[in-house]
C-alpha cells in the first residue's frame, strides 16, 4: 500500500529529468517544493508538496483558551497578521453577541488595508526577484518600512502584532496614528507610479508575463482561487464585497476584475488594490469615532455549544475561520480555511507546458505564503 | 601629434633592447614573458577585485542602499576581505563528480578571459602582442571560456548545474554571431583587424561618430550581445538564481567559485575594454578633426586615462541594466538574437560596405 502511493507521487518514468526545486530554493519563499518533471526547458508535470512547515496550529488551538488562540492564526499567513487575527476575534465576537464599539471596528479597517497595502508591496519586491529584476525588492521595502513603523509606533511590533483581542484592542492607538497614515497616503501615492515605470512597462517583464500560467474562471472556481489571483480571471470573490465586515459597507471602493487570468492580470489586480486600499484608508482616516477600545469582556470566554463560521479577505485571498465549540473555555474543533492551500494547487495547472523560469513566474504570481499553507 | 610624451613605444623598446644586450635572445623573450605574465596577473586581480566593489557600489546605488562602506575608506577593501574568506573556504568534495573535469573547469574559464587580456592596447605602444589579427583573437579567445562553464555543468552532476550550462551553452554561442558582426563592420570601416591600428585610426574622430547611424547600431548591437555572452543580466541565465539556485556553479565552492566569480567580471572588464577600443577610441583623447587647438588640450589627459574612462563608462552602462531589467527566457533570449540582433547586423554590414565604397564618412 505505502509503495504503491509512493509509486504514484513519483512522477514520470526512468527518462524523465526531475528536478526538485525546494525545500530549500531560492524562488519558493519558504519550505516548500515543486517536484519538476522537464522535458528540456519545458515543464512536463507539477507537483506540489507541501508540509515542511507543517506546526499543527489548529491542533493547538484546540488546547488554548479563545484570547489565547487570536495569537496563533497571525503565524500562519504572517504577511496578513493582522487580518487573521481579525477574523478569529470577528467569529468569537459573533458566538458571544458582542457589541463590539465602532471605534474598534474602524481602527481594524484601517488595519486590514494598512496590511494589505503593506503586503501587496512584500509581493511587488518578491515578484520582480523571481524574474531576475533585483532592484525591486529594495523600492518595495523602501516603502513597506513606512507602514511597518506606524504598526511599531501604536503597537510595539511590526510584523505579527496580535493586537486584536476578542472585543477589541488591547490598548489604544498611538495618538501620532491618523498623522502617519496621512503622511504615508502622500508618499506612497508618489511613490506608487513608480512600480508601473521600473517593472510593469518593462517590456521584458511584459513579454515574460502576458499569455503565461492563464487560469480560466471555470478553473478558479474549482480550484477555490480566491483573492487577487481569482479575480485576475474575473471571478468576483472579493468577501469585503460579498459579505461585508467592519466598515467595508460603509465604504466606497471598487473589487479590482481583470478577465485576461494570465501572470500580468493578476500583477495587475494586485497594483490596483493598493490604489483601493489607499481609497479606503483615506475615506476613513478622519472619521474614526471616539469611544472605548474594547468592549466589556470577561476573563475566561466561554463559547456557547454550536457552530460558528466567519470568512474575511485576507492580502491573498478568503480566509475562513469554522469553530465548534461544545461550550469549554476552549474549541472542541477549529478549521481554518486558508487561501494560499487553494491557490496553491492549481500551479500543476498553470505550469504544465511551459518553461521552468515561468513556472517561477507563475509561483510568483499566485504569491504564495508557505506558513499559510502547511499551517 | 602631440602625446609624445605619453608614448610607451620607446619605453618597451628599450626595455627589449636592454635584455637583449644582456642576454641570449631566446632568454630575453622568456624573461619578457615572465615579467608580462606577472604585471597580468597582478592587473588581473586588482581589476577584478575592484570590479566587484564597484559593481556592489554602483548596484547599492541604484537600489537606493549605501553598499559595503566600512572596511577601509568607503569600504575600498571590502572585496579583499571577501577573497581571503572565500580563500579559506572549505572545497566541497562533490560525490560522483567527475573529479578531473571539475577541477579544471574553472581554470579553463580563467584562463579563457586571462588570455584575452594580451591583447588589448591601454595606451600607445602598452600592449602585450599587437596582432595584425586581434579582433579574430579576442574573439576566439573569449568564446573558449564556454567550454569551462559546459564542462562545469556537465561534470558537477546536478541537475541545476546541468541546466544552467546548457543555456550557457546555447547563449553564448547564439550571441557570439552578433560580437563577431558587430566588431565586422568597425574592421570594415577602419580596414583593418590590428587593434592598435583601428585605435590610430580614430585619430581625428571616433568611428562611432565618424561611422554614423550604422556604427551606432553596431555599437548597441554589441553592448547587447557582449553582455549575454559574458553571462551578465538580463541575459544571466545561466546563473538564474531564482530559477537553478547558482547555475552552473552550484557546486562549486571557495576559491573554485572565487574563479569563476571573478571571470564574469574580467569578461565584462575585457568586452567593455573591447568597446571602449573600437567604437571609442581607446586611448585616442576626443579629437575633433580639424580643430587642432581643441584636440591639443584635449591630448594633455593622459590615454590611459582616456582608456579607463571610457571602459568604467561601458562598464557601468551593463552594470546599469542588469540591475534594472528581469531576467529573460530563454526562448525570448534565443528569438533576440537570431530573429532581432542578427539579420539587423547583417544588414547593417551590407550598408557599411556600401558607405566605404562610396566613400560617405568622415
Amino acid at each position: 500500500m505505502q509503495e504503491e502511493i509512493v509509486k504514484n507521487i513519483i512522477l514520470g518514468e526512468d527518462e524523465d529529468y526531475i528536478i526538485n526545486m525546494g525545500p530549500q530554493h531560492p524562488s519558493t519563499h519558504g519550505v516548500l517544493r515543486f517536484e519538476v518533471s522537464l522535458q528540456g526547458e519545458r515543464i512536463k508535470k507539477v507537483v506540489p508538496h507541501c508540509g515542511y512547515i507543517h506546526r499543527g496550529i489548529e491542533k493547538m488551538c484546540e488546547r488554548d483558551t479563545y484570547a489565547q488562540i487570536i495569537h496563533l492564526p497571525d503565524r500562519m499567513d504572517y504577511l496578513s497578521a493582522h487580518i487573521n487575527n481579525e477574523a478569529v476575534c470577528l467569529c468569537v465576537e459573533k458566538a458571544l453577541e458582542v457589541d463590539v464599539p465602532e471605534r474598534v471596528t474602524y481602527i481594524r479597517t484601517i488595519l486590514d488595508e494598512l496590511n494589505r497595502i503593506a503586503s501587496h508591496q512584500l509581493w511587488w519586491c518578491a515578484m520582480g526577484m523571481d524574474m531576475g529584476a533585483l532592484t525591486t525588492f529594495f523600492y518595495g521595502l523602501r516603502d513597506r518600512e513606512k507602514i511597518l513603523d506606524i504598526f511599531e509606533e501604536s503597537f510595539g511590533s511590526r510584523l505579527i502584532h496580535s493586537f486584536n483581542t476578542p472585543g477589541g484592542f488591547m490598548h489604544d492607538i498611538h495618538p501620532g496614528f491618523q498623522k502617519r497614515i496621512k503622511e504615508f497616503i502622500t508618499y506612497f501615492r508618489q511613490k506608487l507610479p513608480e512600480y508601473d515605470r521600473l517593472l510593469t512597462n518593462n517590456v521584458i517583464f511584459r513579454e515574460r508575463s502576458i499569455d503565461i500560467g492563464t487560469l480560466s474562471k471555470d478553473d478558479a472556481i474549482q480550484y477555490g482561487v480566491t483573492g487577487p489571483s481569482g479575480r485576475g480571471s474575473g471571478f468576483s470573490c472579493d468577501v469585503r464585497k460579498i459579505e461585508p465586515y467592519g466598515v467595508y459597507s460603509r465604504v466606497e471602493f471598487n473589487e479590482i476584475l481583470m478577465t485576461e487570468g494570465d501572470v500580468m492580470a493578476r500583477y495587475k489586480v494586485r497594483i490596483a488594490e493598493m490604489y483601493e486600499s489607499m481609497r479606503i484608508l483615506e475615506q476613513l482616516v478622519d472619521n474614526i469615532p471616539a469611544g472605548d477600545y474594547s468592549a466589556k469582556m470577561k476573563a475566561v470566554l466561554r463559547l456557547p455549544a454550536g457552530e460558528f463560521f466567519q470568512r474575511v479577505e485576507t492580502a491573498r485571498g478568503e480566509l475562513a475561520v469554522f469553530i465548534v465549540s461544545d461550550g469549554n473555555k476552549s474549541p472542541y474543533r477549529i478549521k481554518f480555511r486558508s487561501p494560499n492551500f487553494s491557490n496553491l494547487f492549481i500551479i500543476s495547472k498553470l505550469a504544465e507546458g511551459f518553461k521552468i523560469a515561468d513556472l517561477v513566474a507563475i509561483s510568483g504570481s499566485l504569491d504564495l505564503v508557505i506558513p499559510d499553507i502547511d499551517r | 601629434m602631440a602625446f609624445n610624451i605619453y608614448d610607451f613605444t620607446e619605453f618597451t623598446r628599450n626595455i627589449d633592447a636592454g635584455l637583449r644586450s644582456a642576454m641570449s635572445p631566446g632568454w630575453a623573450v622568456f624573461v619578457e614573458y615572465l615579467i608580462i605574465g606577472l604585471i597580468f596577473l597582478l592587473f588581473y586581480a586588482v581589476v577584478g577585485l575592484f570590479l566587484v566593489y564597484a559593481e556592489r557600489r554602483v548596484c547599492a546605488f541604484i537600489q537606493n542602499r549605501l553598499g559595503p562602506n566600512r572596511v577601509g575608506p568607503q569600504g575600498i577593501f571590502q572585496t579583499i576581505a571577501d577573497l581571503i574568506k572565500l580563500l579559506m573556504k572549505e572545497l566541497v568534495p562533490i560525490k560522483n563528480a567527475d573529479k578531473l573535469l571539475f577541477n579544471i573547469a574553472p581554470f579553463i574559464v580563467i584562463i579563457a578571459s586571462f588570455m584575452a587580456i594580451a591583447a588589448i592596447p591601454f595606451a600607445k605602444g602598452l600592449h602585450a602582442i599587437d596582432f595584425n589579427i586581434g579582433i579574430f583573437y579576442v574573439i576566439a579567445v573569449s568564446s573558449l571560456g564556454v567550454v569551462g562553464i559546459l564542462l562545469a555543468g556537465w561534470s558537477s552532476n546536478s541537475k541545476y548545474s546541468l541546466i544552467g550550462a546548457m543555456r550557457s551553452g546555447a547563449q553564448v554561442i547564439s550571441y557570439e554571431l552578433s560580437v563577431g558582426l558587430s566588431l565586422l563592420t568597425i574592421v570594415v570601416f577602419s580596414g583593418t583587424m590590428q587593434l592598435s591600428a583601428i585605435v590610430a585610426s580614430q585619430a581625428d574622430y571616433w568611428w562611432i561618430i565618424k561611422g554614423h547611424v550604422p556604427a551606432v547600431i553596431a555599437f548597441v548591437v554589441f553592448l547587447i550581445a557582449s553582455t549575454a555572452e559574458t553571462n551578465r543580466g538580463p541575459f544571466d541565465l545561466a546563473e538564474a538564481e531564482s530559477e537553478l539556485t547558482a547555475g552552473f556553479h552550484t557546486e562549486y565552492s571557495g576559491i573554485r567559485f572565487a574563479f569563476f566569480f571573478l571571470a564574469e567580471y574580467m569578461n565584462m572588464f575585457i568586452v567593455a575594454s573591447i568597446a571602449a577600443t573600437v567604437f571609442l577610441g581607446g586611448w585616442m583623447p576626443f579629437h575633433l578633426g580639424p580643430w587642432t587647438g581643441f584636440n591639443h588640450v584635449m591630448d594633455y589627459i593622459p590615454p590611459f586615462v582616456w582608456y579607463a574612462g571610457k571602459t568604467a563608462l561601458v562598464i557601468f552602462i551593463m552594470m546599469w541594466f542588469k540591475w534594472t531589467f528581469p531576467r529573460l527566457r530563454i526562448d525570448q533570449l534565443l528569438t533576440l538574437e537570431w530573429k532581432y540582433l542578427l539579420p539587423i547586423n547583417l544588414v547593417n554590414i551590407v550598408v557599411v560596405a556600401f558607405l566605404v565604397l562610396m566613400g560617405w564618412y568622415l
